[in-house]
């Protein structure tokens, strides 16, 4: 119910604060997306959808830390306590 | 597709259960509250890779699940109601209340549309000026913005034929309920995403307070959940009760402030019953009196009245965490998807539904350990 899929921005359209949209392309699929919960977000951003409303703008750099983490756990582990 | 391969790398997976093996020194046992991530877990058999002693609990976290069948019946019901368009997220449709489903009641000739979007029943109302279009609000605080923004949109452009028969749930009242009975057995919890998304991480501090549990936020694909595990596992072992946020691609800290806003503008909490739970105080979403004109209830004047006990089902003591699936009598023979008997069998993302079509069906050995301990 709470699923959210993360999409590319392709193009943003005009709009208010309450209709503001894109085309955001989730793999080959391309959909109308309302975008007014996201101001900040542009053309080549990827964002969290959920029931055609996107919910945040996904942070390449925080995202790459589940693997940084799981190197400095592993380094850890290694050298023991 | 970015942002969803990765964190299905099985390698990756691999290495972080294994990393678990490595801290987890004694039985430990963990609730998630999402049905998407329970669906996940089983999925990917993430519960298989863990080390014996760590079991999983499968939380509340299907709002679909936890619709009262009386708010299901009122919906059967304004569905029947002549010249109306009843729009609803697929997933409800099969959910039988007293009186039968919105699928039966559609096959009887009601005119019952599946959205994928509030938006897009706003756009039906548009487009159908002599029709009345009513839309069925559920969800957690992930859903909550759509549905706000919907409410808001059609306020703006004054749509008299557009409402909203509203089941809106909250998932941190829900924890705190869990957490203060006093049969509860949840060492820690990872919290639901997309949820803190909208929401923030504020509210889950006192509660990892005030309970000594540690609450880490977690992500919805394997890797993510295997390294919200790894965290609540090594604060368990090293004594710690915090909240931690494994999901940062997606969750800031202070959450959506724009989404919020609109649920604060839209929205006023309220008690709620919860299907299979009972009534939680504060733990719903209501629309605010500056939109009370777009509550369905009021406009085809039907008043709920909370439905009876649910028969053999014991779907309220899976949904706290005190039994599994396997450990009903009626799991997979009197009830299956196909006829279930009531809420976490309703929906996919139930957890009785989700071991059912995993083939979980044996009783863990953790939970008959901890039922043994309860009759006692």
């Amino acid at each position: 119910m709470c699923l959210a899929v993360p999409g590319r921005i392709e193009s943003v359209d005009s709009g208010d604060e309450l209709t503001r949209q894109g085309r955001v392309a989730f793999g080959g699929i391309v959909k109308q997306i309302n975008l007014a919960c996201v101001p900040e977000a542009g053309v080549g951003d990827y964002v969290l959808v959920h029931a055609g409303v996107a919910l945040a703008v996904i942070d390449e750099a925080e995202a790459s830390r589940t693997f940084a983490y799981l190197r400095e756990i592993e380094a850890v582990d290694e050298e023991g306590p | 597709m970015k942002f969803v391969d990765e964190y299905r790398d099985a390698s990756a997976a691999h290495r972080y259960a294994e990393a678990i093996a490595r801290i987890a020194t004694r039985p430990w046992v963990i609730m998630e509250i999402c049905g998407g991530q329970t669906h996940s877990i089983l999925r990917h058999g993430i519960d298989r890779m863990l080390p014996t002693g760590v079991s999983l609990l499968h939380g509340p976290g299907c709002p679909v699940c936890v619709t009262p069948a009386e708010i299901i019946d009122a919906a059967i019901g304004i569905a029947g109601e002549p010249g109306v368009i009843f729009c609803s997220f697929g997933d409800m449709l099969r959910v039988p209340g007293e009186g039968g489903s919105l699928l039966a009641a559609k096959a009887r000739g009601a005119d019952v549309r599946i959205v994928y979007s509030p938006l897009d029943a706003v756009t039906i109302a548009r487009a159908n000026p002599r029709r009345q279009v009513v839309f069925f609000a559920i969800g957690f605080e992930t859903t909550a913005p759509t549905t706000a923004m919907a409410v808001a949109q059609a306020a703006r452009e004054d749509l008299g034929n557009f409402s909203l028969l509203v089941s809106h749930v909250l998932v941190p009242p829900a924890i705190e309920a869990l957490l203060a009975a006093p049969d509860n057995t949840v060492q820690g919890f990872l919290a639901a995403g997309h949820v803190c998304t909208v929401m923030g991480v504020e509210a889950y501090a006192p509660l990892a307070r005030r309970f000594g549990v540690p609450i880490v936020v977690t992500g919805f694909e394997p890797v993510d959940l295997l390294q919200g595990l790894h965290l609540c596992i090594r604060q368990l072992e090293e004594g710690r009760a915090e909240v931690e946020n494994q999901y940062s691609r997606s969750v800031r800290a202070e959450g959506n402030q724009v989404a919020r806003q609109l649920i604060r503008k839209v929205f006023e909490i309220r008690t709620q019953r919860w299907r299979g739970i009972g009534e939680i105080a504060a733990s719903g979403l209501g629309l605010a009196p500056a939109y009370a004109r777009y509550d369905a209830l009021a406009r085809f004047g039907r008043v709920i009245r909370p439905s009876a006990a649910e028969g053999e089902c014991i779907s309220g003591v899976i949904l706290r965490g005190l039994k599994k699936p396997g450990d009903c009598p009626a799991f997979g023979t009197r009830c299956t998807p196909e006829h279930p008997l009531g809420a976490t069998m309703v929906s996919s993302e139930g957890a009785c539904a989700a071991y059912y079509r995993y083939r979980r069906l044996g009783t863990s050995p953790v939970a008959a350990a901890l039922a043994e301990e309860i009759r006692r």
